[in-house]
């Protein structure tokens, strides 16, 4: 459906699946961590190489059906799409989640590194219940070379984007959703403050702060370094991305804090065009805008499903029959959050706080 | 033996040895005197010329000689009263009739060494070569994927932050439902840095001393005004010595920065007046160098102290004030260094940044790192080899010192290394604004790094007339003989310059300025902060300064 909403309007650059909430032949594979990539035959072995010398025992591998009447990707077809499911190394079994994590993260990018130079591996995703499918080329094709409308891959939590990047080399890693330890964005628009957040978010000292082939790369790890490392709750991405000026600061009851976090965060402020959908590691997705250029961005449907998209004919293609007068487009200084579950969206904004009206 | 007069004049300089030759039309001139009088070395004087006239009278040709005695206006060739080209002349003159023209085959410095005393003087280097920033270009563009901001209609917020922020991850937040609080540190001992939100071009150190009391009044009133009227909340650094004890008890006082140097001037003032400010003041800069003569003290010559400066400084009227090289109690960055930015803010309560400047080195690095690990330092103000100085040696000026553009460069891509480059600001001074383009100058500082600029020569100039340039015009700074009145304690000298005017004039030069950073930043897409180390956006024609700065070689 999430490749449907792309009939009314994509460049035909590529194709940028994350799927969360998995079902299908993954739903038996909660909580074990999914390893998804692309490789070629001597990626795979090195991978596989080093996935067993970590202590990684492979107990499911899948793999797309390809449709082989359908046009191969631009970049011609390559030996192996995949997600594998693994179970942690013995000594991992028992161990904090973010201790887990701390061991995917490594993982991933030891095998990016692995297979980086020599274009043999890559590997987009390593984190429980989550899939990622990346190739260039027009995504319609793509979907249907991958017979993604087969119902073998399923997931209640859809991040989709039809397009490569547009502002550099044609370059998988640096295709969009971004995804990083449960987080994940993908951006519509370019990020004029790229080099600065770049520096910024490189000097954390964080391992997988890294890659940055896409401006809007660091979207992605603003979210991680906010909510995740620094602790804030949600709403304070967005006034850390578009900070209010000292005047609005005094108008909000938090208003010491989020002058300190302003100060402490300046070289985090973007400046758009950028609109931002994303999810949190417990299924909560989000649209933001920056403060003045804004891209299009809608939120519409009803407590169990939701659609946040870029267009609004995208979310009539995805959701015919609904409310539209409950439809949403972030603002200046509003968020958009749906709860886990697309249980319900709530309105927030940076003066006003949450609005309370029911859903 | 040698006869009295020697007649070939063998041991005279001649003109074409001066760097500035006077143009006087002796048709225009109508001997008013009043060139003679305003020049304020005498290098021009009124001497009278025996000239052979040929006439004739009657109503047949009959040609006869007669020798008569003119008045004219002559240049001397006394080095030590050599023509500064400042231009006074031609300025009171009411004719057009004289003009100092610049020579630039002049061998000025050959000679300027009499009775063994190296040239000394005001200004800064003079080196009319565009300097690195003027080379600079900004070459991101915002365009279709990312649509330009409109420089008229979008707010900006062009405002920096002066003192030290906390690393995002010792900030003392705690969360209390979907809401942050500030509460316990994680980390440390739960002090918050003071930080100050100004305008990222800020009026640098020049003293009550150095400054005539009108031009300091003038600069004074300007920074309120732009503050309090026009909402730019400029700050302006005192320079060594203090300022009016009735200014520093006054609302006013938290426009500016109060400097230490080593000589301390000022400071028992300063310190008796802390109970009685009912603001604190917007930082206190301790200065350990100055770009214009680096490793060199300060001098204020005893004929400028007169009884306001004596007042001020706390010292008798007319004795030379010497300010050493060096802080003469610091032997040490971490320990002597530290303890004195600890016990300046222990003075307010540790609720005013405090900051070292330092002259533009190759050493810089090591301070940086030793302030980037010292908590209580709010900020790091290096002062490039262009800035300017009210007095010192030729040498010092030209010779000495590190070009501002790479010495922040390095220092920033040190702090980024470290993750500290929001943690501790730097500050670029020395030639922002040297050929007038005080914006781009400061923008471009700014993408390769520095929170915020000073400003001091190019404020004389644009706010005060100040004759001053790269071609040694004028300088004369030290001799207490100002022609426009900026530098000088003479009454008859600073009552030229009407404060007023120049208030008037600092809040013009800020005005434009900013909307001239606007017009830099819009394009680029920018306005919520600034765009501090969006090396990106830079681009430069020759390809050392690109490589060097690490940003785009363009051509």
């Amino acid at each position: 459906m999430a490749l449907d909403t792309m009939k009314e309007g994509h460049d035909g650059s590529g194709l940028g699946l994350v799927l969360k909430d998995l079902g299908g032949e993954f739903e038996k594979f909660k909580g074990l961590p999914v390893l998804s990539g692309i490789a070629s035959a001597k990626g795979l072995r090195d991978l596989d190489n080093y996935m067993y010398a970590q202590g990684f025992e492979e107990i499911h591998m899948w793999q797309p059906d390809i449709d082989g009447s359908a046009p191969e990707p631009e970049t011609g077809r390559r030996d192996h799409y995949f997600a594998k499911v693994y179970e942690f190394p013995q000594l991992y079994r028992d161990r904090a989640q973010a201790r887990q994590e701390g061991l995917l993260l490594e993982a991933r990018l030891a095998l990016r590194a692995l297979g980086e130079e020599d274009e043999s591996i890559f590997v987009f995703s390593f984190y429980p219940d989550v899939v990622t499918l990346k190739e260039v080329g027009d995504p319609l094709q793509l979907g249907r070379f991958f017979r993604l409308q087969d119902g073998s891959l399923r997931a209640k939590i859809i991040l989709a984007q039809g397009r490569q990047n547009t502002n550099y080399d044609i370059y998988l890693y640096a295709c969009h959703p971004f995804f990083l330890q449960g987080y994940c964005t993908m951006t519509n628009g370019e990020n004029t403050a790229f080099v600065p957040i770049m520096e910024f978010l490189s000097s954390r000292g964080f391992p997988g702060y890294m890659g940055y082939n896409s401006d809007s790369e660091v979207f992605a790890h603003i979210l991680h370094y906010t909510h995740r490392q620094l602790g804030y709750p949600l709403t304070y991405y967005k006034d850390v991305i578009t900070p209010l000026s000292e005047q609005e600061i005094n108008s909000r009851a938090d208003g010491e804090a989020l002058r300190l976090i302003r100060r402490s965060l300046r070289p985090l402020c973007i400046d758009g065009p950028n609109c931002v959908i994303g999810f949190t590691p417990d299924g909560t997705a989000f649209m933001v805008q920056d403060a003045k250029k804004l891209r299009p961005g809608i939120v519409g449907g009803a407590p169990g499903k939701y659609a946040l998209v870029s267009e609004e004919c995208g979310l009539d293609e995805a959701l015919p029959v609904r409310d539209k007068t409950r439809d949403f487009s972030p603002m200046k200084y509003d968020m958009a959050i749906v709860s886990p579950g697309a249980g319900k969206l709530t309105r927030w904004n940076q003066l006003s706080g949450f609005k309370k009206t029911p859903a | 033996m040698d006869p009295a007069t020697r007649l070939d004049q063998n041991h005279e300089l001649s003109l074409r040895e001066f760097p500035y030759i006077i143009r006087w039309r002796d048709g225009r001139c109508t001997r008013c005197g009043r060139c003679t009088a305003v020049c304020p070395v005498n290098a021009i004087e009124a001497a009278p010329h025996v000239h052979r006239r040929a006439f004739s009278e009657g109503g047949a040709p009959n040609p006869r000689a007669q020798r008569v005695i003119v008045h004219v206006v002559r240049q001397v060739t006394d080095i030590d009263r050599y023509c500064t080209g400042c231009g006074a002349c031609m300025l009171v003159c009411p004719n057009e009739a004289i003009e100092p023209e610049y020579n630039p085959r002049h061998k000025f410095l050959t000679y300027k060494n009499k009775g063994g005393v190296p040239f000394r003087r005001g200004g800064r280097r003079n080196d009319p070569a565009p300097s690195t920033l003027d080379q600079l270009k900004f070459i991101r563009i915002s365009m279709l994927t990312d649509p330009a901001l409109d420089a008229g209609r979008h707010e900006f917020r062009i405002r920096t932050l002066l003192g030290r922020n906390l690393p995002p991850e010792a900030l003392p937040l705690s969360r209390r439902g979907d809401r942050l609080v500030v509460g316990k540190s994680r980390s440390g001992n739960g002090f918050i840095p003071p930080v100050r939100e100004i305008y990222p071009i800020r009026i640098g150190s020049m003293s009550i001393g150095a400054l005539s009391p009108h031009m300091w009044e003038g600069l004074a009133m300007g920074v309120a005004y732009l503050n309090e009227v026009e909402g730019m909340p400029v700050v302006m650094a005192t320079g060594e010595g203090g300022m009016p004890p009735r200014l520093l008890k006054s609302r006013f006082a938290k426009y500016f920065i109060l400097q230490i140097a080593s000589g301390y001037f000022g400071w028992d003032e300063i310190v008796h007046a802390i109970p009685e400010m009912s603001e604190d003041p917007a930082a206190v800069e301790i200065k350990y160098g100055q770009g214009a003569k680096p490793g060199d003290g300060g001098l204020l010559m005893a004929y400028k102290v007169l009884k306001l400066i004596a007042q001020i400084r706390g010292v008798p009227e007319f004795v030379d004030l010497a300010s050493p090289p060096t802080h003469q109690t610091k032997y040490s960055i971490e320990e002597a260094v530290a303890k004195m930015i600890q016990s300046m803010s222990m003075a307010w309560g540790f609720r005013v940044p405090v900051y070292p400047k330092i002259s533009g080195t190759k050493t810089a690095m090591a301070v940086l790192n030793n302030l980037a690990r010292n908590p209580y330092a709010g900020a790091l103000c290096i002062d490039g080899e262009d800035g300017g100085t009210g007095a010192a040696y030729n040498v010092s000026m030209d010779k000495m010192g590190h070009p501002i553009a790479s010495n922040i460069r390095d220092c920033y891509l040190d702090l980024v290394a470290q993750g500290k480059q929001n943690e501790l600001p730097l500050i670029a001074a020395g030639g922002m604004g040297k050929t007038g383009n005080l914006a781009a100058n400061a923008a471009a500082m700014i993408m390769l790094g520095a929170s915020a600029v000073d400003t001091g020569k190019h404020i004389m100039q644009a706010a005060a007339w100040c004759f001053g340039d790269e071609y040694n015009r004028c300088n004369l700074c030290n001799t207490g003989r100002c022609p426009r009145g900026i530098t000088t304690q003479d009454p008859k000298l600073y009552r030229r310059l009407d404060p007023d005017v120049v208030a008037e004039r600092v809040v013009e030069v800020f005005k434009a300025a900013d909307v001239e950073l606007r017009k830099i930043f819009a394009p680029l897409g920018r306005s919520t902060e600034l765009p501090i180390g969006m090396s990106d956006a830079l681009g430069v024609a020759n390809k050392e300064i690109a490589e060097r700065l690490r940003i785009s070689h363009v051509c």
